[in-house]
């Protein structure tokens, strides 16, 4: 399986200029790991106000039972939240913070 | 950020004279304000047309009182309670079946039990075994239980015997695959006194009935060949009673041999005893299902329904919630034919019931008609497929993005589910009906998966941005729904010069096939403004309103998989799945077909050398064949995306159709549908399969009608860009204003 390289900035650099649509091969490779994770790890956003505030949330991964929603961390654009979702991903699969000011 | 108002109306559309009746639940049990609105346009995107809707004068509209109404899920057979029922003392009980959550709380088999009084019999599934329930006058219970546990998905036959006379209670389970183990048999004196039937409930299975109407202890599974006889039985009689047919000298003694295998298309089914004891189904569990007996030689049940004995059973299996009517509303002679709502109105909270309104009963009053796509809204009719299964984030290309009605959806399986959800066992959700509010069919609704954040029209909404371009451009359309079509079939076409369809027109009946397919070799002319359409065979009951059923058989973009055996519908006997496998592809219809999908961005189009063809100047004209064809819209930024249809002449795209401009440069989420691929490469997206595009195309008709395809989902989002004045907009106008001319279109020489 694909390893996600902490030290490919690059590849988060990109996606933080694009997040969704065409991407480099590579980002592409990245997403798909991130994307496989297991339910009860997914993360998933909650429309709070349509078309313009969104709010990060956790499958728990059990039928019917209500996300994890987390109320604090909301978001003006799905673009922020996108990021916001992808640092998460990256912490997850690197055990490496994904800070903004590193990226190239 | 849930639903606290939600409603629905008994049908979806209706001509001027007509009654439609509306059903609400208030949960906060305050009181709510209707409002009768006709809508343009029900997306609330700020970058779309914008969300637009008028109060039109109806009696309806003022202050109504606000009640809870609840929904009973589950399915259920019933036999209405009998005196010879009520009498049973002594009894024998019996049938296959196939449980598929035996660890889930206690399931009825079939018995008459009272859950209140705590008083009956009943075989069930408690504990996660099979269980004999005994319960005397008293309120006191016995259960005889197995002490092996059920495996889910396997075939056991199960029987349960109590003799009055010596208080003696018997319960046998028997795997019939002996990789299982050998059969229990377990008897014993009941600790219990008197049993008897004469509790007032009826006979019940796969669920107990409380208050007569509410389905508890629900059963997940099938069950097969169930029995019920007046003594209790020996060995060799209760291995006579689990045949097909009533042995002879068991006719006395037997209450109850019902064939699930008869009946198929109905909700009856019939007892082959003498008692003629015959029963109804509740809730629509499948039928047409494989039995205990099922050897892999038939795969119709109509040619083997001797094989077809199961019924298939779900706790979370709704047809009709049967809600009290709140208000009705009389169409009256004023209100134009077009897209109206319910409006309910409780602060915050506003629930919109879309209908339907059709011109006078047998006449159109406009030469264009819309189509709207109401089978597809009733296969999606509150989808929650991405929620359960954390979805394919692969195919979204983007994070779900949740709203209100997914939340309420989430913890209310009592409002069912769709054709992309699996029930609660993982079967595969094969009937669903409108008879319930529908929650993703509603202004202002956006899906989860389709578009960033959430935030992308999708069905009923992605139809109005077409609604509204009619509006916008001034032209006079009607609309009938597809379930009009399939009730009326090619004399509603036959009414208009030119028929328009919605953005995604997926799910089609035999009956609206053969009307549209007819009508347009009759000189139909016809603009099919999506993509994925004519997709999905589905069937219409035969005597229940309002309700569809789809089988996902061997191909096609499944969210679940029909089981091998089961791809024939039961509401027809027709063969079930894509039309595509049933000799009709979409390309023979209206030249393009599925090719591809992704619901992150979408593209645009670059014209093909047919557009200089004579033939479609008029489609041209106004238009600059080396500009892009749609790049931009509200809909992920192009004309071109989420689901995509292309030409293939193997598959019947007429030979004259000329392809206008095809789409390219898509995203990496944008990937082949599973009936491209007999083998899985690498390349498989927009990125790298050059498969992946839509094609515009055109082509006349002998009849001197023409049809005209998009290729597209994405299409009506760009149709309001820049005030409505755009080449995607042109040329649906072009293409429009010339269906209504009735100069006939001519053939090419061949």
């Amino acid at each position: 399986m694909f390893r996600i390289d902490p030290r490919r900035l690059d590849l988060a650099a990109e996606f933080r200029a694009n997040p969704v649509g065409i991407h480099s091969p590579e980002l592409q490779a990245v997403l798909n790991v991130m994307r496989s994770l297991p339910l009860e790890q997914r993360y998933i956003l909650i429309r709070r106000t349509p078309f313009r505030e969104w709010v990060l949330a956790q499958f728990t991964g059990v039928r019917n039972e209500p996300p994890r929603i987390y109320h604090d961390k909301a978001f003006a654009s799905p673009e922020e939240a996108e990021w916001a979702i992808f640092k998460l991903r990256w912490k997850h699969a690197t055990g490496e913070e994904l800070h903004e000011k590193d990226l190239p | 950020m849930t639903r606290r108002l939600v409603a629905y109306a008994d049908r979806l559309s209706a001509h001027p004279g007509e009654r439609l009746k509306f059903m609400v639940n208030s949960m906060g049990s305050e009181d709510y304000r209707a409002d009768i609105v006709r809508l343009r346009c029900g997306d609330l995107d700020p970058n779309g047309p914008g969300f637009k809707e008028t109060i039109v004068e109806s009696p309806v509209a003022g202050s109504c009182k606000g009640r809870r109404q609840e929904i009973k899920a589950g399915s259920c057979a019933i036999i209405d309670d009998d005196p010879r029922l009520a009498a049973l003392t002594s009894f024998t009980l019996a049938a296959y079946i196939w449980p598929t959550t035996p660890d889930r709380d206690r399931q009825a088999i079939i018995g008459k039990w009272c859950d209140i009084q705590r008083r009956g019999f009943a075989l069930a599934i408690d504990e996660g075994e099979a269980t004999l329930l005994l319960g005397d006058e008293k309120g006191q219970v016995d259960r005889i239980g197995s002490g092996t546990a059920l495996h889910p998905r396997q075939w056991y036959f199960v029987a349960a015997t109590f003799d009055a006379d010596t208080g003696i209670a018997r319960l046998i389970q028997r795997p019939l695959d002996p990789m299982l183990g050998g059969p229990i048999d377990v008897a014993r004196l009941a600790a219990t006194g008197r049993i008897d039937g004469d509790n007032g409930v009826p006979l019940s299975m796969a669920a107990f009935l409380a208050k007569g109407t509410r389905p508890i202890a629900r059963y997940n599974g099938k069950i097969d060949r169930p029995r019920l006889a007046s003594a209790a039985l020996d060995d060799a009689a209760i291995e006579a009673l689990a045949g097909a047919n009533v042995p002879q000298p068991l006719r006395d003694v037997v209450l109850g041999a019902w064939d699930f295998g008869d009946g198929i298309r109905t909700d009856r089914f019939r007892d082959r005893s003498d008692a003629r004891l015959d029963g109804r189904l509740l809730n629509l569990p499948a039928r047409g299902m494989k039995g205990h007996n099922w050897d892999g030689s038939a795969h119709d049940w109509k040619a083997a329904p001797e094989q077809y004995g199961a019924v298939y059973f779900h706790e979370d299996d709704i047809y009709d919630a049967g809600w009290d009517v709140d208000f009705e509303l009389e169409i009256p002679a004023s209100m134009k034919s077009g897209v109206y709502c319910a409006r309910l109105t409780q602060g915050e909270e506003i629930e919109r019931v879309p209908f339907f309104v059709r011109p006078p009963k047998g006449r159109a009053t406009a030469d264009t008609l819309f189509l709207v796509p109401s089978c597809s809204y009733m296969a999606y009719a509150n989808e929650i497929s991405s929620m359960p299964s954390g979805g394919i984030e692969h195919g979204f290309g983007h994070v779900p993005a949740y709203g209100p009605e997914d939340l309420f959806l989430w913890t209310h399986p009592e409002y069912g589910l769709s054709f992309y959800d699996t029930h609660i066992d993982g079967s595969g959700v094969c009937y669903s009906s409108r008879l319930r509010p529908i929650l993703n069919m509603r202004p202002g609704h956006t899906t989860a998966w389709v578009g960033i954040g959430g935030s992308t029209p999708w069905q009923f909404n992605a139809d109005t941005h077409i609604v509204d371009w009619l509006e916008a451009k001034g032209i006079e359309y009607d609309v009938a729904t597809d379930e009009d079509l399939h009730n009326e079939g090619i004399a509603l076409l036959q009414r208009y010069k030119s028929v328009v369809t919605g953005s995604h027109p997926e799910y089609w009946s035999t009956p609206m096939h053969d009307a549209l397919g007819a009508w347009i070799s009759d000189g139909g002319r016809f603009a099919y403004l999506g993509a994925n359409g004519f997709y999905w065979r589905v069937a219409f009951h035969d005597t229940l309103p309002g309700v569809i059923e789809l089988r996902r058989c061997e191909d096609g973009v499944r969210d679940w998989e029909a089981e091998s055996g089961e791809y024939y519908m039961s509401f027809t006997g027709e063969y079930g799945g894509l039309w595509r496998r049933n000799g009709r592809p979409p390309q023979s219809l209206v030249g393009v077909g599925f090719v591809a999908q992704g619901f992150d961005v979408s593209s645009f189009y670059e014209f093909q050398r047919d557009a200089a063809d004579p033939r479609v100047a008029f489609i041209m004209q106004g238009i600059d064949p080396a500009e892009r064809l749609g790049d931009f819209g509200s809909v992920g930024g192009g004309a071109a995306g989420l689901e995509l249809d292309w030409v293939d002449a193997k598959l019947g795209t007429p030979w004259h159709t000329l392809r206008i401009a095809s789409s390219l440069d898509h995203s990496n989420a944008i990937l082949l549908v599973p009936e491209e691929i007999n083998s899985a490469t690498p390349a498989m997206s927009g990125r790298d399969n050059p498969n992946v595009r839509a094609d515009v195309t055109f082509f006349e008709t002998p009849g001197g009608g023409a049809v005209f395809s998009t290729g597209s989902i994405s299409w009506a989002g760009s149709l309001a860009h820049n005030n409505y004045d755009n080449n995607v907009s042109r040329m649906t106008e072009n293409v429009l204003r010339r269906f209504v001319d009735p100069t006939p279109f001519k053939m090419p020489e061949g």
